[in-house]
């Protein structure tokens, strides 16, 4: 095993990093702010695909990197695998996680998926204000999940699901 | 009577939920280096980091309190201490050493040889003026202020400047007395 800290520092760091972006820097632009989240997951699943796959032979499809992102990649990330991984072999896979452990912590609505929020900034009412909060959570490993499979040669959309709580389905489109 | 709060933090790392360090470094640094890009003065860079650890020292310090089994230190010596011992090594897995007290015993010096913060990093030259770190020193002055300390932290040494080692200056600006603001028959 290697070096560890406290759950609470990177809890803490995302937390406050998602904040500082929503509330203070682009607090009139969530769009910009959740693009900028996404970019700094991207830069962090860059770099920890690169330390993780470094001693191993490159992988023959897409099938078997997505496999790596499930069990290797997830456990050392979350000390659990994720728990269904579903494909319709055209270039779409589903990547379910039963208890994602970075919204356990977070108050939810979910009648609104990441997509939808994003975009639908017309009415605000408490309830889709929730649940921009929580999709702003989402951006972050969103980004780490794309970062990955770019590094290894797979350049993807990834979007999440959380209409099944505390379940959260990341969506991975490998583009053509 | 011998104190019952206890003497390092080993126990208490033990026992919390923990995370492969890597990805709080790499998380972290890939923040740090978007702030750089978005903000673009180093100044407010610097700025945000301290406020965005005075908001996870505020939270912090609850867990702390919750988990560390430390009683009310007798004065701001014991404080000090149970920082560098308990405080850094609960959450960071690391102890700082306590030096250079002045004669009021108000400030002291937190010197840290190792800081997960920091693997792999490397500034470039433009970055001269900015406290990588200064999310730490958010988190103590948060924390602190949460039992009625006011302090003002900054950084005296720091390697990633070509120091020998990290070294945070704390100071003691004024004990807040605690107000309840209940009553006590409610």
């Amino acid at each position: 095993m290697g070096r560890e800290v406290a759950e609470s520092c990177i809890d803490g760091v995302i937390i406050e990093m998602v904040s500082a972006y929503c509330k203070r820097f682009y607090a009139t632009k969530p769009e910009l702010a959740a693009r900028r989240i996404e970019a700094i997951g991207y830069q962090v699943g860059h770099q920890l695909i690169e330390r993780y796959t470094v001693e191993r032979p490159r992988f023959s499809d897409h099938l078997e990197a997505i496999k790596f992102i499930c069990k290797d990649f997830w456990s050392e990330l979350f000390k659990k695998q994720i728990d269904n991984l579903k494909t319709n072999h055209r270039g779409t896979f589903v990547l379910q996680d039963n208890r994602f452990r970075w919204l356990t912590r977070v108050s939810i609505d979910p009648s609104l998926d990441i997509s939808e929020a994003s975009q639908d900034s017309s009415a605000v009412t408490p309830e889709n204000k929730a649940a921009e909060a929580t999709s702003m959570h989402l951006y972050f490993p969103c980004g780490i999940i794309r970062g990955a499979l770019s590094n290894l040669g797979i350049p993807c959309a990834v979007s999440a699901d959380i209409s099944n709580l505390p379940a959260c389905s990341f969506v991975v489109r490998v583009k053509a | 009577m011998a104190p019952l709060a206890p003497k390092t933090g080993d126990a208490v790392f033990a026992s919390v939920d923990r995370v492969n360090a890597e990805l709080f470094t790499l998380t972290y640094g890939a923040m740090v280096r978007q702030l750089l890009t978005d903000l673009e003065e180093v100044d407010e860079v610097n700025k945000q980091l301290d406020q965005m650890g005075y908001n996870i020292g505020v939270r912090l310090i609850d867990e702390f309190l919750a988990k560390s089994n430390v009683s009310r230190c007798v004065d701001f010596k014991e404080t000090a201490d149970v920082i560098a011992k308990v405080g850094f090594k609960m959450f960071l897995g690391i102890t700082a050493s306590v030096t250079s007290w002045d004669a009021e015993g108000t400030s002291f010096s937190l010197v840290l040889e190792d800081n997960p913060l920091v693997d792999f990093v490397e500034l470039p030259d433009t970055c001269q003026g900015l406290h990588y770190c200064n999310i730490l020193s958010g988190v103590l002055r948060g924390a602190l202020e949460m039992v009625s300390m006011k302090t003002e932290v900054t950084w005296v040494r720091d390697m990633l400047h070509g120091d020998d080692a990290y070294e945070l200056r704390v100071k003691l600006l004024k004990q807040v007395p605690e107000e309840y603001p209940y009553k006590d028959d409610e």
